[in-house]
């Protein structure tokens, strides 16, 4: 604040401007920072959960801060409405506190605003102060096996987003015509989209499920899932809550090897109690004293495996089944390896659920990219070799963790940006126009972009549809609607 | 001091009217800290005490914040900030320790994200050992998510879990610190979460 105090005084070097500076000491510093327009702006690239909790750290902390939040979707929320899945209401609850820093007086939502084509990184660095990039994983791993774009063959991330009402997701249309459905990879993502397969409809139709995937579901053959990872049940990354649910969900049984389980048991006294836990619970599964004996869907997952191809029907239009590669382990806990074996085992299915991990992709050509890592190069959020650059959530460290794992390390990227601002780091003295920069170039450009208000009027649209069937919201899907709504 | 001083340079001036006015009710009435009825702009969670999942089960007539003041049915619960600052403060019997963090505006950061309904860990609190053996058994539900929690211990609960009781007058909460940026992996697996 000394600094600024300099600053000031050196631009105002007529009497007038020197008394005014000494009466504004009188008043306050505080007062001083904000006649001179110096107080930071801030904006934020990404409406999902990094990007609130980012902007409410910042908000809390410093009394004149103005954060702008950028949204490509004309609504907010990320991963909290498009991820989370729609039998895990209490989860989103996080929505009511991103939704009064949206309300805070120095914040603003923009949706509606693609950063990167509407908008350049560029044009954002010379409006605010700082830049923070929150803009997670949009992509997903491939695979890189043959068959991988076969009809039956979709990554969770398609999968999820489609069962979500993602809009462009909305014609994924999934072949969900055949008995079994393989699903690669064992985080809760493919226990959620296992769940999601087996529910039965009566918990589903209360969600807020879109309405076309929940007919789909309803119409669905899919009777068996096996949920398929290249290493050992020592090493399964989802956690207990999700493999809770899996042995409680009515109508289904589990459906597991024993084979696989050899040596479990023993193991167990070793293990910290989490991951004690989530065996004993998996090895009780196993051993089949879980689900009832009238269950007509099964589900049960299969270790030490590895796709190697997908095999298609005869006529070749669609998936028919999957070659897995046997592994054994090398080493033992998180660190052990799979390795091949040589054997190979094939399996029938009509459906295969890449769920192998999302993906975060580069922005803008100025910005810094990891390409191996899939992220974007930073200490503590700072991104490497750009000053008044940050960022945080999942294109800060990658696609892993739950909302709480994302709020802490959005707390660690606000407090190293309210760190440089103290350290006079981010040149606030340099008046800067923020939003009234942007919203020029927008009007210029075309682009109408939707504020956290007329987010409101779609979130009173979808809850009120919603309303008539029971259900919290029913979700609009197409972005043109959204609009619409948002400008009556 | 220090660094509750450096502290009050960032904070919104309604908030450091608060801290004033705590400090001098504390000077004026030692041992009794009146419940402060100015609540700040900071943000709690929003769904109300009476709309959580009520893991303390007492009727609730009127909500907790407009009690009255009497001490006959208040506990003092002395939280342990991640900083190691001291906050002091009554919570009314019956409510969990995530009310009276909400209730009380305590600024921890982070505290109680899906708001009391067992979907996070981020109330993770520490007791203090013959406190917790006093309390009552945890849940699968509840174990379930605390096997998530950073720094877990073998006294450790969930706040939205824990209710007051008279015998909790006067215990001392400790709230961990959560994982930081060069953190280990936790055993049970960072994966994304539904």
């Amino acid at each position: 604040i000394s600094l600024d105090l300099e600053q000031y005084v050196k631009s105002n070097s007529t009497t007038r401007g020197y008394w005014k500076c000494i009466v504004l000491c009188c008043v306050g510093v505080r007062k001083l920072s904000s006649t001179s327009g110096s107080y930071p702006l801030v904006c934020i690239v990404g409406g999902g959960p990094a990007g609130f909790y980012t902007a409410q750290h910042l908000l809390k902390s410093h009394p004149d801060i103005h954060v702008d939040i950028y949204e490509r979707l004309p609504i907010p929320f990320g991963l909290v409405r498009f991820g989370v899945a729609p039998d895990h209401p209490e989860v989103k609850n996080v929505i009511n506190t991103f939704t009064q820093t949206a309300q805070h007086k120095h914040c603003c939502f923009f949706g509606n605003v693609n950063i990167g084509r509407d908008v350049s990184v560029k044009e954002l660095q010379e409006a605010y102060h700082a830049v923070v990039l929150s803009y997670g994983a949009e992509a997903n791993r491939r695979l890189g096996i043959p068959g991988e774009d076969l009809l039956g063959v979709y990554s969770a991330k398609d999968f999820v987003g489609w069962y979500n009402g993602v809009p462009c997701n909305k014609d994924l249309q999934p072949d969900l015509s055949s008995d079994t459905a393989v699903i690669l990879g064992q985080g809760n993502v493919a226990l959620d989209v296992a769940r999601m397969l087996l529910s039965p409809l009566d918990i589903l139709k209360k969600t807020d499920v879109t309405q076309p995937s929940l007919e789909a579901l309803a119409a669905s053959h899919v009777h068996k899932v096996l949920i398929v990872g290249r290493r050992g049940p020592l090493q399964m990354a989802c956690t207990i809550k999700e493999l809770r649910e899996m042995v409680n969900l009515p109508g289904t049984k589990p459906d597991m090897v024993t084979a696989e389980f050899e040596g479990i048991a023993e193991a167990l006294k070793e293990l910290p109690r989490p991951r004690k836990r989530l065996t004993e619970l998996l090895l009780k599964a196993a051993q089949g004293s879980a689900g009832s004996a009238q269950a007509t869907r099964q589900w049960g997952f299969r270790f030490l495996r590895s796709p190697v191809e997908i095999r298609p029907s005869s006529d070749v239009t669609r998936t028919a089944g999957i070659r897995l590669a046997v592994n054994r382990l090398e080493g033992s806990g998180e660190n052990a390896q799979a390795v091949p074996t040589g054997e190979v085992e094939d399996l029938q299915c009509g459906l295969v659920i890449n769920s192998i991990g999302y993906r975060s992709l580069p922005i803008d050509a100025t910005v810094p990219f990891d390409p191996h890592k899939a992220v974007i190069p930073n200490t503590v959020g700072r991104v490497e070799q750009v000053a008044g650059l940050y960022c945080s959530g999942w294109v800060k460290r990658g696609p892993t963790g739950v909302i709480a794992t994302t709020m802490n390390d959005s707390f660690d990227t606000a407090r190293a940006l309210l760190q440089d601002i103290e350290a006079g780091l981010l040149k606030l003295s340099t008046k800067k126009l923020g939003s009234k920069a942007i919203v020029t170039l927008l009007e210029k450009r075309g682009v109408n972009s939707v504020s956290f208000l007329e987010w409101e009027k779609i979130n009173a649209e979808e809850v009120k549809r919603g309303g008539r069937a029971g259900k919290p919201r029913e979700k609009l899907l197409d972005v043109e609607e959204m609009i619409k709504i948002a400008k009556t | 001091m220090a660094a509750a001083t450096a502290r009050l340079g960032l904070l919104p001036f309604s908030r450091t009217l608060l801290w004033f006015r705590g400090a001098l009710a504390a000077l004026a009435a030692p041992g009794f800290l009146r419940t402060p009825t100015v609540r700040s702009s900071v943000t709690p969670a929003a769904t109300p005490a009476r709309d959580r999942l009520a893991a303390c089960s007492r009727s609730r007539g009127f909500s907790s914040s407009s009690r009255p003041l009497s001490s006959d049915n208040k506990v003092t619960v002395n939280f342990i900030n991640r900083d190691g600052t001291k906050l002091s403060v009554k919570g009314a019997i019956g409510d969990s320790l995530l009310d009276v963090v909400i209730n009380q505006n305590l600024d921890i950061d982070g505290f109680g994200a899906c708001e009391g309904t067992l979907a996070c860990s981020t109330c993770h609190v520490i007791l203090q050992e013959e406190v917790y053996n006093k309390l009552g058994p945890i849940s699968d539900e509840e174990m379930d998510m605390l096997d998530l929690a950073y720094g877990l211990t073998d006294t450790s609960r969930l706040g939205c879990q824990i209710c007051l009781t008279r015998s909790l007058e006067g215990i001392t909460v400790r709230v961990p610190e959560t994982a930081v940026d060069i953190r280990q992996p936790s055993d049970a697996g960072t994966t994304t979460s539904s």
